[in-house]
């Protein structure tokens, strides 16, 4: 059983309310930040405690708040993106809706650390009914002195305010968020400048994901070498997983970066196995815009070695052979699915998303999408999966903001993996709409790429 | 003694050039000229903000600076990206960027309905001149393009939103050229349109200025739509005094007749500056003064003589900078050297140059009396034909 930081207190009764959370430990590390250490101490737990970004990057945190910009007279802010939408990604909202008052706690700290006196959390709209759980916990957190003038007597004011997206996925890139937030259109910014330098209403700002503001609550309890000791490697802590698909048990686990992926889909303790004795065919392990792998492939790496859930492993021999851990939603497919129309689902998804700023994205995403749907359709043209693979690479990396990345990585490691797959669709019109290709050699044990 | 400002020194294609710091790779390039200039459909350098959204500009940095020589990993919008002293630029010397330039003008066009023999920006289109340079022959697409209705936005301007390609410089010039923006983009991804909020009217002074910067099609002028093509059409430098702008225009007549008033354009296809101001016009004397004695004539636009427009136009053609054999090390790749063959077209020889038919003064009784021309004493040294 793995250490739990984050959820061990989410199923207490009543957690949500402030009482029973302070009960339970809470606020400790906002007393602990305030009265004994100041914030570039904060920064420097943060830093020791190796905690990398949990949106998707993996970006280090404590090295991304030592780049905010500290100009005289110009206020900081840090804005709480939880705007999550990825496809296949739910954590942060059981994070929110369980045990709310871990999120405002670390902001708090953050927020101290940083000198933000006023922080947002960015929620995507469709989580309405969380607003009103975040509110009433800034409300309590409020009336016992953990926010507003004067914290606990420390002389640090702070004020955190929660505002709703419109339901635009484009608003979880953290530029496009601060266009939001400022009420304008979604469109991300071009940068630089980055937001440490200029972000909300120019000023700098810091963006970081629910969990990793969650995360700082146990560095600062603990102590940032503390927090360090769990995990492998530059994958320290623990990183919460949206497990989903074609499993026994879907939900959101908590795990300390120490099993391998094998473990996690089919120990009892996670997912509890493929559901319905199907085989596992594929799964994407960090979110539906990083590449999706083979069963071969998500269990051993290419050199053979066991594949971990920890940021390194998940991203071993690159897009040619490994993945992401990106924002940890665990999408497992069993036989019984169909990669072209799996494909052709999220390549709907972006193109309805894209926010048609930049021309490759704008045109790209529907193209491959028609193109897709062609195939799915059995209309499809050998030429067609040579095209799409042509489009993909000239969306990848040339668009402002990372939605082309996304949008392209599924489209290309779908290819890479299960060109064959495409192939039997098109030489199989008819065939193709009543039955699905199968496993075919996917599940097979791996040949080592030389 | 004023300070003197250092300079940033930036090679872009082998050619090194010093610039003021703060400068774009794009504007660095244009001040080289010719043809390691990107092409840019979305920047605009006299609208702020503009620029960055095309991704046509895209260059490779194969060295960031003299202080961090690290190549970036990624091509950068150089319209966006500021230069640093020592940086190493890739445009058309890099396959990367030919590649990658090429994937947007074809995904560019797939949505765009290609209706250049019914547009009025035929001929002056800059996508068009785009897809000459960069695009393929044909298409990939085999779907149906994505369609919109007409929209007349006022008395004066038609938007014809099929051909638009987002670039939102018309969004720019109504925030900073005007009180209140009427207009804008609604809807995202490939569906987004750029619309006034339920077919509001744009009406102020200087909204004709949108139809300036419109890179393509989409924004045309009522009072010219299917008059005339702009290479039919003579234009000439004109002015008169205007209490709201600055009055300077190119006025394009056909005989007598004004057909349409447009701001004088640079090389870049964008508003000209006078004391570094944009010389935007107002609306009066771009739809309201169609009548030759409104305006002084000053003399004959000046005109890229690679551009349609120049044809017919002997004074005034501009020779465009050739930049290729510096860049390359080689002489451009041509289907026929036409200087092998013409001397008309030979850049050293200024159209203007060579005289047109025999005058009355010339004539003298003698019907084949046209004077000095390059092509007749070439002919004649050659001992072909007979002109004397």
């Amino acid at each position: 059983m793995g250490r739990k930081l984050l959820l061990d207190k989410a199923h207490v009764e009543n957690i949500r309310s402030y009482d029973v959370y302070r009960r339970e430990g809470g606020y400790r590390s906002v007393e602990k930040a305030l009265k004994t250490l100041s914030p570039e101490q904060v920064t420097e737990e943060v830093k020791k405690s190796g905690l990398r970004g949990r949106g998707g990057a993996g970006f280090p945190t404590g090295m991304k708040w030592s780049f905010l910009a500290k100009p005289e007279g110009v206020p900081r802010y840090l804005v709480v993106n939880a705007d999550e939408s990825e496809p296949g990604t739910f954590k942060d909202r059981y994070l929110m809706e369980f045990i709310p008052h871990l999120l405002i706690e670390g902001m708090i700290v953050s927020s101290f650390a940083l000198g933000s006196h006023r922080s947002y959390i960015y929620i995507r709209g469709e989580y309405s009914w969380i607003v009103d759980i975040l509110e009433q916990a800034i409300i309590e957190a409020k009336n016992n002195g953990w926010l507003g003038k004067n914290i606990q007597g420390s002389g640090f004011d702070c004020e955190i305010y929660v505002q709703r997206g419109a339901g635009a996925y484009i608003c979880g890139e953290e530029t496009a968020l601060l266009e939001s937030l400022e009420g304008k259109r979604g469109n991300p910014r071009i940068k630089p400048p980055f937001p440490a330098v200029k972000g909300l209403w120019d000023c700098p700002t810091v963006v970081n994901n629910v969990e990793t503001i969650a995360a700082v609550v146990p560095i600062i309890n603990e102590g940032g070498d503390e927090y360090a000791k769990i995990g492998t490697g530059k994958s320290t802590g623990t990183k919460l997983i949206s497990a989903c698909g074609n499993i026994k048990k879907q939900g959101v686990f908590e795990i300390d970066m120490t099993i391998s992926v094998e473990e996690f889909i089919y120990s009892d303790e996670y997912c509890g196995g493929i559901a319905n004795g199907k085989k596992l065919k594929a799964c994407i392990p960090g979110g539906s815009s990083v590449p999706i792998l083979p069963a071969n492939l998500l269990l051993k790496t290419a050199k053979g070695e066991t594949r971990m859930m920890t940021y390194e492993s998940l991203a071993d021999g690159g897009f040619q052979t490994g993945s992401m851990m990106g924002s940890g939603g665990f999408i497992v497919l069993d036989e019984m699915q169909c990669v072209v129309r799996h494909t052709y689902t999220l390549a709907r998804f972006y193109r309805h998303e894209s926010c048609g700023q930049c021309s490759p994205c704008r045109e790209g995403t529907g193209w491959m999408e028609k193109i897709l749907l062609n195939i799915e359709k059995g209309k499809g043209k050998m030429t067609d999966i040579d095209l799409l693979w042509d489009i993909q690479r000239k969306i990848e990396g040339n668009t402002i903001c990372p939605l082309g990345d996304a949008a392209a990585w599924p489209v290309a490691a779908a290819i890479r993996h299960f060109r064959d797959e495409f192939e039997w669709h098109v030489l199989n019109p008819e065939e193709s709409q009543r039955r699905n290709y199968g496993l075919a050699n996917y599940a097979q044990p791996l040949q080592v790429v030389a | 003694m004023a300070e003197e400002k250092k300079l940033f020194k930036v090679t872009i294609d082998n050619i090194t050039i010093d610039v003021a710091p703060g400068t774009s790779i794009l504007n660095a390039a244009r001040q080289i000229g010719g043809e390691v200039t990107p092409p840019a459909m979305c920047y605009y350098s006299k609208l702020q903000g503009s620029g960055g959204k095309c991704r046509t500009c895209l260059v490779e940095v194969a060295a960031g600076s003299t202080a961090d020589p690290r190549p970036m990993p990624k091509l950068v919008a150089s319209c966006r990206t500021n230069v640093m002293d020592g940086m190493v630029v890739k445009n058309i010397t890099s396959e990367r960027v030919l590649d990658a330039r090429a994937g947007v003008v074809e995904l560019l066009l797939i949505n765009h309905p290609l209706d250049c023999p019914i547009c009025d920006q035929a001929g002056e289109c800059h996508l068009q001149d785009l897809s000459y340079e960069h695009g393929r022959e044909g298409t990939r697409y085999e779907f149906t393009r994505r369609t919109f209705e007409k929209e007349d936005i006022g008395p004066y301007i038609q938007l014809h939103m099929t051909r638009c390609i987002l670039c939102y410089r018309c969004t720019y010039v109504a925030d900073q050229l005007t009180d209140t923006r009427v207009h804008g983009i609604l809807d995202r991804g490939d569906h987004a349109e750029i619309s006034t909020y339920i077919s509001k009217a744009i009406a102020n002074d200087f909204s004709g200025n949108m139809i300036d910067v419109c890179p393509v099609g989409a924004l045309t002028d009522r009072t010219f739509r299917f008059k005339n093509r702009v290479w039919f059409t003579k234009p000439v430098d004109a002015h008169r005094d205007c209490p709201t702008c600055c009055g300077k225009v190119t006025i394009w007549n056909r005989g007598d007749e004004v057909l349409r008033v447009t701001a004088r354009k640079d090389q870049w296809g964008e508003v000209q500056s006078y004391d570094g101001k944009p010389g935007w016009i107002c609306n009066t004397c771009r739809f309201d003064k169609k009548n030759l004695s409104d305006w002084v004539i000053e003399g004959p636009m000046e005109v890229n003589r690679h551009s349609v427009i120049s044809a017919n136009h002997y004074v005034g053609a501009v020779k465009p900078q050739e930049t290729i054999t510096e860049v390359m090390g080689r002489p451009p790749k041509l289907l026929m050297d036409i200087h092998k063959i013409s001397d008309v077209n030979k850049p050293e020889v200024d159209l203007s140059a060579i005289p047109g038919p025999p005058t009355s003064e010339t004539y003298e009784g003698n019907p084949r009396a046209i004077g000095h021309n390059p092509t007749d004493e070439k002919a004649n040294e050659q001992g072909i034909g007979t002109t004397k």
